[in-house]
């Protein structure tokens, strides 16, 4: 199956300065990632804060440009930023992000919001609108007497659900997600992530889901893959994934999961953070907080190689088939 | 049980709207206890109340006792004695509690000054010491250093040094871990454990993720819309919920292993304070509700098992074998 969207190599890189004369120094927030989405299917992109996912996700909607790689979507090359072509075009592609309030208008009233993409992409009279909104709140699960009402007197699960019905307005087949669950309560993050459930099935709507949240990933995702400074160093089914987790990063993560009733000390507890996107270390960006890590690692960066039918895995330590064909 | 804190009867009201009902809560010379809700229940208004830190509109009733010693309605001058010094507090967001403008070894030594009253070659030695044993790596050299030249996490880690200075009888940390990554939040909640077996202080851990609340405490107070509904050690409360609120959040979150089906929401939105419903503040969410429940309001009181339940109709005892497993057996 063609897929929907497709990333190559795709590159970002920021450029930092230490002080104010000081010199500036390139930082590779997206390093060399490719990936594949295939219709009506979700791929989730975990990693902490500072491994680029959240950069990736808006460089896969061409929301932020690539210095390098490319990115197709529908099976043709992704059109340049800011042109008509793209704009028309992000119609089908839209983005969820973590904090509804400040991704709405606080002075619209939320049925004139999940309006406003229908006004801009000119879709159907506006009797049509009209009952496109109303049918969307209900898909949503959100009230008809809510229709008048502004942001602020929602609750934030009500929030998510306006910008979730607002991203769907035009009938996307793509959906990116950012954090879209992680500033909500427990209880009411469950019935968002059943929401996102249910328009899977029900509308064959394709996602990417960026969180640091493993188990919603899990729940969610099809597949996933793990970010560390930049690059993907892991990827296969979600259930495998997380079950068996290759890279010794991955490892470490799962393991961080709190889980009742598992006692703390059985937690891999990596030493040190994240090193600095800035001062990369050599080698594998890993080895410097790696509890396995073999002097090799500190001279030859690992590729992302094909471990078992369907997983990659970029670690010199995971025995490997062959080169992933994507990487 | 000798008690190192004992709030009866707290109740906190925000212009006029009441926001905690009446909390009563001991807790034990080195016992850890986690007080766990989501936003809006009170966990965290519980002990800013206890220790007077709430703006001067709150209205707050009902009396603290730390060993003997009164703290409701104290003067300002005896509490700040006992803040930092015997009850110390840590919050979810390090970086805003820490000063920014000054260099984070002078930070540490004021703590050291007001609490201990060490000053010069002797506080910094301590200071030094305190950041070596949170998990600064190379203290000497970052003793200088300016908090924004910390991590988020090393940024925790100061602010438990700071807690620390006053060798405090109880650490009270709210959300500590909420902001972190995942591999920094696995660090820091074992920090808290270690420092926890090694000084013998107590700790309060409110925090909305039962996991990280099962890891690392001994006894659990759920609590829902300004009171306490469920009290008990960690096992019992882990293994079988009897509050439907407590079990709702239980269901509610994702697993890790088993088979991925749909999740099982708690219907409905926490109350508003200003109209909380008649009854059981979580009646109108609770599949298990009769109509006693809607107009009258349980009261917490002691099973024979020897928790604390508020419910009427509470889940019977059975493992605490999630619903879609169950069907799937």
């Amino acid at each position: 199956m063609t897929p929907i969207l497709e990333a190559r190599d795709l590159v970002r890189i920021y450029e930092t300065r230490e002080g104010l004369f000081g010199k500036v120094t390139p930082v590779r927030a997206v390093d060399g990632v490719s990936l594949a989405v295939s219709p009506g299917e979700t791929l989730g992109i975990v990693g902490e804060s500072g491994s680029g996912k959240s950069t990736l996700g808006r460089m896969l909607l061409g929301v932020d440009p690539a210095q390098g790689g490319e990115v197709r979507f529908g099976g043709a090359p992704m059109p340049e930023r800011r042109t008509p072509a793209w704009r028309a075009l992000r119609a089908r592609m839209q983005m969820v992000f973590q904090d509804p309030l400040s991704a709405l208008d606080r002075r619209l009233t939320i049925a004139d919001q999940i309006r406003e993409p229908l006004d801009i992409h000119r879709v159907g009279t506006p009797e049509e609108r009209a009952s496109r909104v109303a049918s969307l709140m209900r898909n949503v699960g959100l009230r008809p007497d809510q229709a008048g009402r502004y942001p602020h007197e929602l609750s934030g699960g009500q929030r998510q659900r306006v910008v979730i019905a607002r991203a769907l307005a035009t009938d996307p087949a793509l959906l990116v997600c950012d954090e879209p669950v992680s500033a909500l309560d427990v209880s009411i993050q469950a019935q968002v992530v059943n929401l996102l459930r249910d328009l899977q099935e029900t509308t064959g709507l394709a996602m990417v889901f960026i969180s640091h949240d493993l188990k919603v990933v899990r729940n969610l995702c099809d597949r996933v893959a793990v970010m560390y400074l930049g690059r993907i160093v892991e990827e296969g089914p979600a259930e495998a994934l997380f079950a068996r987790p290759q890279h010794p990063y991955t490892q470490a993560l799962v393991s961080s999961v709190p889980v009742p009733g598992r006692p703390l000390d059985s937690r891999i507890i990596l030493q040190g953070e994240p090193p600095n996107p800035a001062a990369r270390p050599s080698g594998c960006a890993f080895h410097s907080r790696c509890p396995v890590a073999e002097p090799m690692c500190r001279g030859a960066v690992p590729g992302l190689r094909v471990t078992a039918p369907g997983r990659a895995s970029a670690c010199h330590l995971v025995a490997g088939a062959a080169p992933a064909s994507a990487a | 049980m000798t008690k190192l804190v004992e709030i009866r009867d707290l109740r906190v009201a925000f212009d006029g709207v009441p926001v905690l009902h009446g909390i009563d809560l001991d807790v034990a010379p080195g016992e850890a206890l986690g007080l766990v809700g989501e936003s809006g229940c009170g966990k965290s208004v519980t002990w800013l109340a206890a220790l007077g830190l709430l703006p001067e509109k709150a209205r707050v009733s009902g009396s603290v006792v730390l060993e003997h010693r009164t703290l409701s309605n104290a003067p300002r001058s005896e509490l700040e004695q006992v803040r930092g010094g015997r009850i110390a507090m840590i919050f979810q967001d390090p970086s805003s509690a820490l000063n920014p403008v000054i260099r984070i070894g002078r930070q540490i030594c004021e703590a050291l000054r007001l609490h201990r009253g060490l000053s010069g070659k002797p506080a910094q030695a301590e200071a030094l010491r305190l950041m070596d044993m949170v998990g600064i790596p190379d203290p000497r050299r970052r003793f200088n250093l300016y908090p924004h030249e910390f991590s988020g996490g090393q940024c925790q880690r100061l602010m438990i040094a700071m807690a620390l200075a006053g060798e405090p009888d109880l650490l009270i940390a709210d959300e500590p871990t909420t902001a972190l990554d995942a591999t920094i939040q696995a660090q820091i909640l074992d920090l808290l454990a270690t420092l926890r077996r090694e000084t013998g202080m107590a700790t309060v851990f409110i925090s909305h993720d039962l996991g990280a609340v099962a890891q690392v405490c001994e006894r659990v107070c759920v609590m829902y819309a300004g009171r306490i509904v469920e009290a008990g050690p960690v096992a019992q409360l882990f293994e079988a919920p009897r509050h439907p609120y407590t079990r709702g959040l239980f269901d509610a979150i994702p697993r890790m292993d088993g088979p991925r089906t749909r999740l099982i929401p708690i219907d409905g939105t926490v109350p508003d304070p200003r109209a909380l419903p008649a009854g059981c503040a979580f009646a109108p969410r609770c599949a298990r509700a009769q109509v006693f429940c809607r107009t009258e309001r349980p009261e917490l009181l002691p099973q024979t098992d020897g928790r604390l339940l508020a419910c009427a109709y509470p889940v019977p005892t059975a493992p605490a074998v999630p619903q879609r497993e169950r069907v799937s057996q």
